[in-house]
């Protein structure tokens, strides 16, 4: 692990609160190296100050992601060779959400609109009920299939357009949860979680850009989620159930 | 997937703010439906005029003639005035910071300015 005769390249890494700024450091340029080595060498090598968040390494615990270049990506599983195409990378805190310190950002506001949303499951049965019997084949079931590996990174909510211009939006990723629970036959909230998705700064306030779905690094498809409450959302208000 | 919706008890204003944003997408939507159809047949007979040379009285004459076409421009200058308001309220939100109360009462008044002049031309075509 020696860096002594390697080849460098120049990182600029965000350093400070929201009035802080880029500091550069020269990391040594390995194979198969991802922008989440790159920061822990900077930590572990350079600079002992630098604040950053991971956990799992290997994708699935959703605290890594940072801003890498200008997008939001999930720093374990993004290679530097897939993003620092003219050699130099530059790496920020996630949009949208306040900096704590560096790399770190709060993540409540995140997960407070998870709640707005209602993003808990509501059960009606109890643990003596018998074992509800999903088909996998339903359409509900499918639905859910397709939304139900987020892991809570926030990529898509740093990377929607609608989040920066009205910060009160809750989120693709809120409303892709809202939606999940909402095609989940064995939970009870579906009315009131409706409602709590509809107003102007829940799924509504959706444009359809799809940056959310360009960027998820699960490749889920938060704007079809969305969509999915809109369609029901006016149905319920047609008929009168909202 | 909504026959568990049940039915609001009580009346409460967010209730209402969400029945509210709720009914201006459908009508948004709607309304797009409408002005779709009648964008087509209005690019139509423009270009059926057009290359038919018919002069500015000609179409008029033709339209006092016609039950038809009074009735299509009414159809759509309710539709664009129901549809432009709608959308220019997620503009005013976004940009402006104009939400609320504000923002319907601005709105409310743009929709009235599309309709009485939309109406009103309509109805100077038609007499």
């Amino acid at each position: 692990m020696s860096s002594g005769a390697e080849a460098t390249f120049p990182v600029l890494i965000w350093r400070g609160k929201a009035d802080g700024a880029f500091r550069r450091y020269e990391v040594p340029r390995r194979a198969s190296q991802t922008v989440l080595d790159i920061v822990t060498h900077v930590q572990r090598h350079l600079d002992p100050s630098l604040a950053y968040r991971y956990a799992c390494r290997v994708g699935m615990c959703g605290s890594c992601a940072m801003t890498v270049n200008g997008k939001a990506r999930w720093t374990c599983r993004t290679h530097v060779d897939a993003v620092a195409g003219s050699g130099a990378l530059e790496i920020a805190p996630l949009n949208h959400l306040p900096i704590v310190r560096d790399l770190v950002v709060d993540m409540a506001p995140f997960f407070d609109k998870w709640a707005a949303a209602q993003g808990e499951f509501r059960a009606t049965a109890t643990r003596r009920d018998a074992f509800a019997r999903v088909e996998p084949a339903s359409r509900a079931r499918r639905a859910i299939d397709a939304t139900i590996e987020c892991i809570g990174c926030a990529v898509c909510y740093a990377s929607c357009d609608v989040v920066g211009w009205r910060p009160d939006y809750l989120g693709p990723a809120a409303l892709n949860r809202a939606w999940t629970l909402v095609n989940d036959v064995r939970d009870g909230a579906g009315g009131s979680r409706l409602r709590a998705v509809a107003g102007d700064a829940g799924c509504h306030a959706c444009h359809t850009h799809q940056s959310c779905t360009e960027r998820c690094p699960k490749h889920l498809a938060p704007t079809a989620s969305i969509a999915g409450l809109k369609r029901l959302v006016a149905v319920a208000a047609v008929k009168g159930r909202l | 997937m909504d026959a568990d919706l049940p039915r609001q008890e009580s009346v409460d204003f967010a209730a209402r703010g969400v029945r509210a944003a709720a009914w201006r997408f459908v009508l948004q939507r709607a309304s797009a439906a409408v002005l779709a159809f009648c964008v087509i047949v209005h690019l139509a007979a423009i270009i059926y005029a057009v290359r038919h040379g018919l002069t500015s009285a000609a179409i008029v004459a033709r339209m006092h003639a016609s039950a038809f076409w009074p009735v299509f421009y009414s159809v759509f200058v309710v539709a664009a005035a129901i549809h432009a308001p709608l959308g220019l309220r997620a503009v005013a939100d976004e940009w402006l910071g104009l939400r609320g109360r504000a923002a319907d009462a601005v709105l409310a008044a743009l929709a009235l300015v599309l309709l009485g002049g939309g109406l009103y031309a309509v109805r100077s075509l038609a007499a």
